[in-house]
């Protein structure tokens, strides 16, 4: 059936989507090619709790890939036999259809199929049946799904992120998709939390809290919330980070003055030093994919640089040489390439650089001054950082390029410290 | 210094015979318990030997000492902040007397411990701020520790830049927020 609503253009720069809960996307810088993609209302969708196309077609958008066409008045679902020249004729490349069912076991079945109308043939398609509380989860995959299908790159819709708010007195840590929806508290506390970082499972997370007048690191399961201290020394536990593998922590402890790198394992046990200077050492991060190394923020050379260790405590080089102040690092999932933060003048701003040619030159990837704590996508496509815009502070994402960028604007509190959840959950 | 409670003379007249002798001595300070109203004289009589007794005293006359009161007193007057230049974590010569003093409680009252809390302005990382605050808080415990302050009397932790003694983005906000307090828990 032809729709007889006009399709809407798309044109993206700088609009935004409607608001659907705590956080609204704003895209802005969208790249030259986008692939039009129709995904109409899935087939019952309007009894479920979740508009599962809504989310598929607004995870789409995000990436900055696709450019959704509007397709509501179209009636289909997986099982249609769509004529290719119609949706040709509408200049769509992709078109996804599919439905959701309720079972007698409360249960929701959800499938979708993908066809690329370019080729004329059908992609593929998916059918699960899911607790209708993990409708949002469902729709996120076949978003991934699609991605895949149509990038070759593996999409993080399905992904979740971690960031602290501030807000009433109080900060919370918090646990929502990676589309900034479904928000859940993971911590709430009278005292601040900074730091958090995700288990490479995606079980748990680490964290610096200051309820007990001092800074100490927790680990907390996300599922059970069951929390225990990992680093409680005298004096100051901060800046954990979790090894590949999991089996291993780095924190910056001052338990024997100043602030140096220590190991431990995950349970906080078998503590020993990985750096020895008279400077301040913090900020570590393994390096990926195999964790042999260690990078970390350092002022040994005057003023807070970013450096690499190996994990026996020798071989430290220093990585970053322009400007005089480089923090807050972060490591693709390749290895490949160092995200982090550079102070010139007054201005935070977030660049990267390239580890795997010697002598390449530092690129900024933001025009905003209050850059901070950048952390990688799983699939090494992304970035997401805290900065600060309208007077408040905000969490972004970006494309390794730095065209590509979505804002999460947060309605309530002050968000920042994001970190990004691995892939399987 | 040490008298006969046979003595009997007046706590007064004592004091200041043990002043006398030490005026002498060049490096013992005159009056030891100077700047230290802990140490009242009603409780530190016995320890100089005094003898509580002056002449002319009931022997049934109790005097009555309110210690909760003198130390609160005490600490209530104790300077506990100690403010840094940007970058910096050396305690300037105008916080000398505010270290000095805390030293003083600390070497009175052994089992008196403080907390010496950290902090910076707004500016930079949080983490590397963190670390400058435990800087900062250290530095102040080595002045302390100089001062005869014992290690285990004083723990040096940091907040950073995440608690803020004043709001504000200008130097008069940033430079009170660059600080050192000493709290005792």
């Amino acid at each position: 059936m032809l729709t007889r609503r006009n399709l809407i253009a798309g044109g993206l720069a700088g609009a935004a989507l409607p608001a659907l809960g705590q956080f609204r996307v704003e895209i802005s810088g969208v790249g030259a090619t986008q692939l039009p993609i129709a995904i109409p209302r899935f087939r019952n969708e309007d009894a479920v709790a979740q508009q599962v196309s809504a989310i598929v077609r607004a995870d789409l958008e995000r990436s900055g890939y696709f450019r959704p066409v509007d397709a509501n008045g179209m009636a289909m679902d997986e099982t249609a036999r769509p004529v290719m020249t119609e949706w040709r004729a509408r200049s769509v490349d992709a078109l996804a259809a599919g439905s959701v069912q309720r079972l007698a076991d409360g249960r929701v079945d959800v499938r979708f199929k993908l066809w690329d109308v370019v080729k004329g043939s059908e992609l593929g398609g998916q059918a699960s049946a899911v607790d209708p509380a993990d409708l949002r989860l469902a729709a996120h995959r076949i978003a991934d799904y699609i991605y895949e299908k149509l990038t070759g790159d593996k999409g993080v819709f399905s992904t979740r992120i971690a960031y602290v708010t501030r807000g009433g007195g109080r900060y919370t840590l918090r646990v929502a998709d990676a589309d900034g929806e479904g928000g859940q508290v993971a911590l709430n506390s009278p005292e601040p939390i900074i730091s958090p970082a995700w288990s490479p499972d995606g079980r748990e997370l680490a964290y610096v809290s200051f309820e007990s007048q001092k800074a100490v690191v927790y680990a907390q399961e996300v599922m059970t919330g069951k929390r225990r201290p990992i680093a409680n020394f005298r004096g100051s536990n901060s800046a954990p980070a979790w090894s590949p593998d999991g089996g291993t922590l780095a924190a910056t402890l001052s338990r024997e003055g100043g602030s140096q790198l220590f190991l431990m394992d995950r349970n906080g046990g078998n503590v020993r030093r990985l750096t020895s200077s008279q400077a301040i050492d913090t900020e570590p991060v393994f390096e990926q994919p195999e964790g042999k190394r260690v990078y970390f923020v350092s002022d040994r050379g005057g003023g807070p640089q970013i450096y690499r260790v190996a994990l026996g405590g020798g071989g430290v080089e220093r990585i970053t040489f322009a400007g005089s102040y480089n923090i807050s690092p972060a490591i693709s999932p390749d290895g490949r390439t160092l995200a982090y933060v550079a102070r010139q003048g007054n201005v935070f701003r977030l660049h990267t650089l390239d580890l795997s040619s010697p002598g390449a030159q530092p690129v900024p990837l933001t025009d905003t001054s209050d850059d901070e704590s950048p952390s990688f996508a799983p699939n090494g496509k992304l970035i997401i950082y805290a900065t600060r815009a309208g007077g408040r502070d905000v969490l972004m994402t970006t494309t390794l390029d730095g065209r590509i960028k979505a804002r999460l604007v947060s309605t309530t509190a002050d968000v920042r410290e994001p970190t990004w959840g691995p892939y399987g959950r | 210094m040490n008298a006969t409670p046979k003595t009997h003379l007046p706590k007064i007249a004592l004091a200041a015979l043990a002043a006398a002798v030490l005026a002498g001595c060049s490096s013992v300070p005159l009056d030891e318990n100077k700047g230290a109203p802990v140490e009242s004289r009603s409780t530190t009589g016995a320890g100089a030997g005094a003898g509580g007794a002056s002449a002319g005293t009931a022997q049934s006359k109790v005097t009555s000492v309110d210690l909760a009161k003198t130390d609160a007193a005490a600490m209530s007057n104790l300077p506990r902040v100690v403010f840094f230049d940007f970058d910096s974590y050396v305690v300037k010569d105008e916080y000398r007397s505010t270290v000095e003093a805390n030293a003083k409680v600390l070497t009175a009252d052994r089992s008196k411990k403080v907390v010496i809390e950290g902090h910076t302005d707004e500016r930079g990382g949080r983490e590397y701020n963190l670390a400058l605050g435990q800087k900062r808080a250290e530095a102040v415990a080595k002045s302390l520790a100089l001062l005869g302050a014992a290690n285990n009397q004083m723990e040096a932790v940091s907040f950073g830049k995440e608690r803020p003694a004043v709001q504000g983005s200008d130097e008069a906000a940033w430079a009170k927020n660059r600080r050192a307090e000493l709290v005792y828990r």
